[in-house]
């Protein structure tokens, strides 16, 4: 497993979110400029795993973004990792965590 | 050894109990299965009702503001407070307060105003670094991170691994190898400013839990002052050594905390389960796995009450303590995994907080020791010597 996420951009559309396997994992969506936007996580509380997060993410940031997505049970940690290394990269968090941010984010670098 | 509770252990034990019952796991019910932390709102209730129980900041010592409980007292907690499904590494969601670091109690006035008064009042957070890429068993041997004195500063170069905590913390506390040739005699014990230049967290390191991780950290040409040596120069294995044989009394209590629950659930589950016409309870199979779990519960639990005891009495502890993590540890895997069992398909999903028990409790087989290292240190004490 790399560090860094470097899988290729699927556009978020309908079609692609549902060839999604309903597992758990971490996730990104960058907006049409390639700008990370959002990192997030499929936990065992979503219905259908990846499949039901991206949903959602479509549903709140609409059309126009990509996505790619990690299976990943240790989604929790890895989250924060992803997180920690977009600090680390960019100095703050993308702009669609501010509201999630975890309370005692680590460091990395 | 009294092997009845007094009044006041079992007053504060149903105290803890009903905490965790009524306040921590109808809150899980909401969390993420592997969540290691509570809304904040929740978070500072349930501090403040500790606070107002008297229980917070279990482990500081009473000249430093704790509230004086005994070690078998705090032990028999200890197995309360992990009777929920993050209770393995997340007892109570921490909501009773930490103590920080042990050894912080020892270190001179300077370090004690810089770093253990700030810690203790939740203004700084310390991380415990021993373990290396070369190995975590044999930490007298294994260390080669190095430190060499440079006028008033001594330069660390290395890594450390499955360092828990390093990438929130403020500080550390860091073992390296002052002198190449002395062995056990040539570590050094260092307060490590984690805003230092050359200190840094490269990694996460994803393991069976997926909370509380543990981090690789590197240090290149990281200057720490000699003001923060902690002790004497040379003499920072002790230090290490003291740390983890207090620390197996703790990590044994945990575990049976979680087999005590992991058991509680199987003999509901096996009660009210009906397979072939009749209730699991029935099955002389079950009830076999039922008293073997309730036998590895009471081994474990009277060797660690035993260890804490010798602790608090100031009696030699070290092989007590090892026969407690190394029983508690196996014991309750087993326990968990009967439970399991017992459960069958359910046991496995994320619905129930036995799958997350499974992950974690394996890692206690291995941290702190391993094993075979407990019977190590009990073969040296039976045997007398230090031997390989």
């Amino acid at each position: 497993m790399k560090l860094r996420l470097d899988k290729p951009w699927k556009d978020l559309n309908s079609a692609n979110i549902s060839a999604v396997q309903a597992q758990l994992g971490v996730y990104q969506v960058a907006d049409a400029s390639g700008t990370v936007v959002r990192i997030g996580m499929a936990g065992a509380k979503e219905l259908f795993g990846l499949r039901s997060a991206l949903t959602r993410e479509l549903q709140v940031l609409g059309p126009g973004h990509r996505f790619r997505v990690e299976v990943n049970s240790q989604y929790q940690s890895r989250w924060r990792e992803l997180l920690m290394l977009h600090v680390a990269d960019c100095g703050e968090v993308p702009r669609g965590n501010l509201d999630d941010r975890p309370a005692h984010l680590g460091k990395i670098g | 050894m009294d092997l009845e509770l007094s009044e006041e252990q079992r007053l504060i034990t149903e105290t803890v109990r009903k905490f965790v019952r009524e306040e921590i796991v109808p809150l899980e019910a909401d969390l993420d299965p592997d969540a290691s932390e509570l809304e904040a709102p929740d978070d500072e209730r349930l501090v403040a009702m500790v606070k107002q129980m008297g229980f917070y900041g279990l482990d500081i010592p009473e000249e430093f503001g704790g509230p004086g409980i005994d070690l078998v007292t705090r032990t028999l907690m200890a197995i309360e407070m992990s009777q929920h499904r993050a209770g393995l590494y997340a007892p109570c969601y921490d909501v009773f307060g930490g103590a920080g670091l042990a050894q912080l109690f020892e270190a001179n006035d300077d370090q004690k105003e810089r770093y253990l008064f700030p810690t203790l009042r939740g203004e700084k957070h310390g991380f415990f670094g021993l373990t290396e890429p070369s190995g975590g068993s044999d930490p007298a041997r294994a260390i080669e991170t190095t430190a060499v004195l440079d006028g008033d500063e001594w330069v660390l170069n290395g890594a450390k691994i499955f360092i828990s905590g390093a990438d929130v913390a403020d500080y550390g506390i860091v073992f390296a190898r002052t002198d190449a040739n002395a062995g056990r005699q040539g570590i050094t014990c260092f307060i490590v400013d984690a805003d230092m230049p050359g200190f840094h967290v490269r990694r996460i390191v994803h393991t069976l839990r997926s909370t509380r991780y543990a981090t690789e950290l590197q240090f290149d040409n990281l200057r720490v002052p000699r003001t923060n040596v902690l002790g004497e120069p040379n003499k920072g294995f002790a230090i290490a050594n003291d740390r983890l044989s207090r620390q197996r009394i703790p990590y044994a209590a945990g575990c049976i905390g979680v087999a005590v629950a992991a058991q509680a659930m199987a003999i509901s589950y096996a009660n009210q389960r009906k397979t072939f016409g009749d209730f699991l309870a029935t099955r002389q199979g079950v009830q076999w796995m039922i008293v073997d779990n309730e036998i590895d519960i009471r081994t474990a639990r009277w060797l660690t009450l035993e260890a804490a005891d010798r602790a608090e009495k100031k009696q030699p502890y070290r092989t007590e303590a090892a026969a407690a993590k190394l029983v508690a540890t196996e014991a309750s895997g087993r326990v968990v995994d009967r439970a399991m069992q017992i459960h069958g398909g359910y046991g496995m999903t994320k619905d129930l907080p036995l799958e997350r028990w499974y992950r974690e409790i394996r890692i206690r087989r291995i941290g702190e020791g391993p094993s075979e290292v407990q019977r190590l240190i009990m073969a040296r004490d039976l045997l007398g010597g230090s031997f390989h």
